[in-house]
């Protein structure tokens, strides 16, 4: 049951197959046996079987939310969750409970939805690993894969080669993870400069950004306010079509989502692919990338090419520049946006009480970690009044021509740009660790962040297994408040390409009922 | 500001290396914070460096401002290194470029109607900080007080 889609799962809740309150159960024991991937922070037990239980009493009555009433979800911990510690991976907020919701999260609540817990991030999302926390790194679940140990000539038990275990990407890594280890269907992330599609890629699940505006931010701590997204991890797009449904819309709390009307919608089994134009940005082949992820690259365009699609190089010149200029802009925003911790109203308080600046300096100095002290300096180094104009206005600048390469591409005539989400497939973390957070993020969100500047739709559809048998996920990137159509599009790659399910064999053998592929009607979960 | 900033010659470039040296030495017995004090004492007549563009008086306006202090030569490097970066984006040319700041721009900010319907909450609010007196947060002393 657990290995179903979010989909599918609803189904057999509407149909009485299984019952809430077991689903959550099995999840909850589940999570228990990952806790060495150092998934989640928090895991909300009572809170989730709470829920499991109010949920269970509105299907006895046949009153039954939706498509999420019942499902277990996870939620990064930078959202704010009433009653739920919320720590963003950081001393600064260790055992901070917020007293409201994130809108995102309330909308899952009033859905119906289960919530397992909140999972585990770089410390106030700034990292591309998810190593950088106060919590320890996640671990890539393919790390444990059968698919991945057979390539290593491992076997699946016994030789313990636990010391050279994958990362997940980041910054949502602990969502993507709780994803792909099934410990729960659909989890919140959120993308700045690609936090949601890099741990996706790299975890072999979709991972979703809206268009900024779209959905709402409000109570996502936020790190850089014009360019943060929610995001949505789940194992297939058609999920997290229906995880959309249920976010997007007008928030009265975030002046900036946007006021048009939107409605949940259902994705269509066929995309028209014959009537498609693919974009595949030439600046995008990077000399960094690894060979394999761009023969995948190639094989998709190659796909929609044989299928009638018209498939055709297009450039966005300014590219080798985004990466500098979101550097600019995100270490800025985030200088003003952690002024706020200053140990006065909430989180972390030193003991120092001399005078306010030694206070707030010594409070700030034991609340956050390097990286984050780094960014700060940095952003603040941008906007000294001497450096405003050469290093922040010319980014913002750099900001508009990046985002115009993209519009005059969709507007010659392009649908949806396919590009790679990550270069490579996981590295170890042993590896990963050798270079700084700032030299990881600058190299591994080459792909994935233009997008954030320019407030576009993006998702990250997992490909294929690598030759050592671990995900590789390819990005597609659409016009703006396109979401749907851009879904439409990835959930017909989605379908050709059959990703394999990831096979956690030690987990697999303990839980066997809950993996069997029962042997259901399959005409009942056809939607 | 910017006279300490501009291009030193060959052999000011010099002497600064080496002057670097000695303050880098200096610091680590010292403690970064004297060493701040101690360098800014020495160089600031002397030091239009900009080989590394994070001037003694840089480092601590910038500590000043973001209440982080950097803790370490790494994290100056670091900065150093992020300026470096940065510095690509002189490249660019954005004559009559508008800087953009929000992918929002053509749209009208929603703003809501001025009433209160929320609020009432001082007690929840009130106990996530450390030091309460009554209604109150309290906070220790300004420097200029």
């Amino acid at each position: 049951m657990l290995g179903r889609t979010l989909r599918e799962v609803s189904t057999a809740l509407k149909q009485g197959h299984i019952t809430p309150t077991e689903l959550c159960q099995k999840c909850l024991s589940l999570i228990k046996k990952t806790k060495f991937l150092n998934a989640y922070i928090t895991v909300s037990e009572e809170v989730a079987l709470k829920q499991a239980e109010e949920s269970e009493k509105r299907y006895k009555k046949g009153h039954s939310l939706g498509d999420l009433d019942g499902i277990p979800v996870a939620v990064k911990d930078n959202f704010s969750t009433s009653s739920i510690e919320t720590t963003c991976a950081s001393n600064m907020l260790k055992g901070y409970v917020p007293p409201y919701n994130a809108t995102v999260v309330q909308k899952l609540l009033d859905k119906g939805a289960v919530l397992m817990g909140k999972t585990n991030l770089d410390e106030f999302a700034m990292g591309s690993g998810s190593t950088d926390g106060v919590f320890g790194p996640v671990k890539n679940p393919w790390s444990y894969s059968k698919q991945y140990r057979e390539k290593r000539k491992q076997k699946a038990h016994g030789e313990n080669e636990d010391s050279n275990w994958l990362i997940t990407g980041g910054s949502s890594g602990g969502s993507a993870a709780a994803v792909a280890a099934f410990t729960c269907f659909a989890a919140l992330g959120s993308d700045t400069g690609g936090s949601t599609r890099n741990p996706a890629a790299h975890c072999g699940v979709v991972g979703f950004k809206p268009s900024y505006g779209l959905v709402s931010r409000h109570g996502l701590i936020p790190l850089v306010n014009s360019m943060d997204v929610p995001g949505i991890l789940t194992r297939c797009v058609d999920d997290a079509a229906i995880v959309l449904g249920m976010l997007a819309g007008h928030d009265p709390k975030d002046s900036t989502t946007i006021q048009d009307p939107v409605k949940p919608f259902t994705l269509p089994t066929s995309a028209d692919v014959n009537k498609l134009c693919i974009g595949i940005p030439k600046e995008y082949l990077a000399p960094e990338l690894s060979s394999e992820v761009r023969s995948f690259w190639s094989k998709a365009a190659n796909l929609f090419e044989s299928e009638g699609a018209k498939v055709i190089e297009v450039s966005l010149p300014h590219t080798s520049y985004s990466i500098v200029c979101y550097h600019v802009l995100c270490t800025s925003e985030v200088a003003s946006n952690m002024a706020r911790f200053d140990g006065l109203e909430y989180g972390h308080r030193c003991d120092i009480n001399v005078s306010t600046e030694a206070m707030y300096a010594a409070t700030r100095r034991e609340g956050f970690n390097d990286v984050v002290r780094g960014r700060i300096l940095s952003g603040n180094f941008f906007l000294l009044k001497e450096n405003y104009e050469n290093y922040f206005i010319k980014a913002q600048k750099v900001r508009r021509l990046i985002a115009n390469d993209f519009v005059n591409v969709f507007n010659s005539g392009v649908d949806v740009l396919l590009t790679p989400t990550t270069l490579s497939e996981a590295v170890p973390y042993l590896e990963f660790i050798k270079e700084d957070n700032r030299t990881r993020s600058a190299q591994d969100d080459i792909f994935t962040q233009a997008v954030n500047m320019a407030g576009l739709p993006a998702v990250s559809v997992p490909v294929a297994l690598s030759n050592q048998g671990l995900p590789i996920g390819l990005q597609f990137i659409g016009r703006a408040f396109c979401d749907q159509q851009l879904l439409k599009i990835a959930k017909w790659f989605e379908k050709q390409v059959q990703f394999p399910v990831i096979q956690l064999q030690e987990l697999m053998d303990d839980c066997s009922s809950d993996f069997e592929i029962e042997k259901l009607s399959s005409v009942s979960l056809k939607q | 500001m910017s006279s300490l900033l501009s291009a030193p010659s060959a052999l000011r470039e010099d002497a600064l290396r080496r002057l670097k040296r000695e303050m880098w030495a200096r610091a680590v017995k010292l403690g970064l914070r004297s060493w701040v004090g101690w360098r800014r004492g020495f160089t600031s007549k002397a030091d239009p460096q900009r080989s590394g563009r994070v001037t003694a008086e840089v480092i601590e306006h910038l500590e000043r401002l973001a209440l982080v202090d950097f803790g370490s030569l790494e994290a100056v490097a670091r900065l150093e290194k992020a300026i470096a970066f940065a510095d690509r984006l002189r490249a660019v040319d954005t004559d009559g470029v508008e800087p953009m700041e929000s992918v929002l721009e053509d749209r009208c900010l929603y703003l809501r109607s001025d009433n209160v319907v929320e609020g009432n909450c001082a007690e929840e609010l009130l106990q996530n900080a450390h030091r309460v007196v009554e209604e109150y947060f309290v906070a220790p002393p300004g420097v200029n007080d």
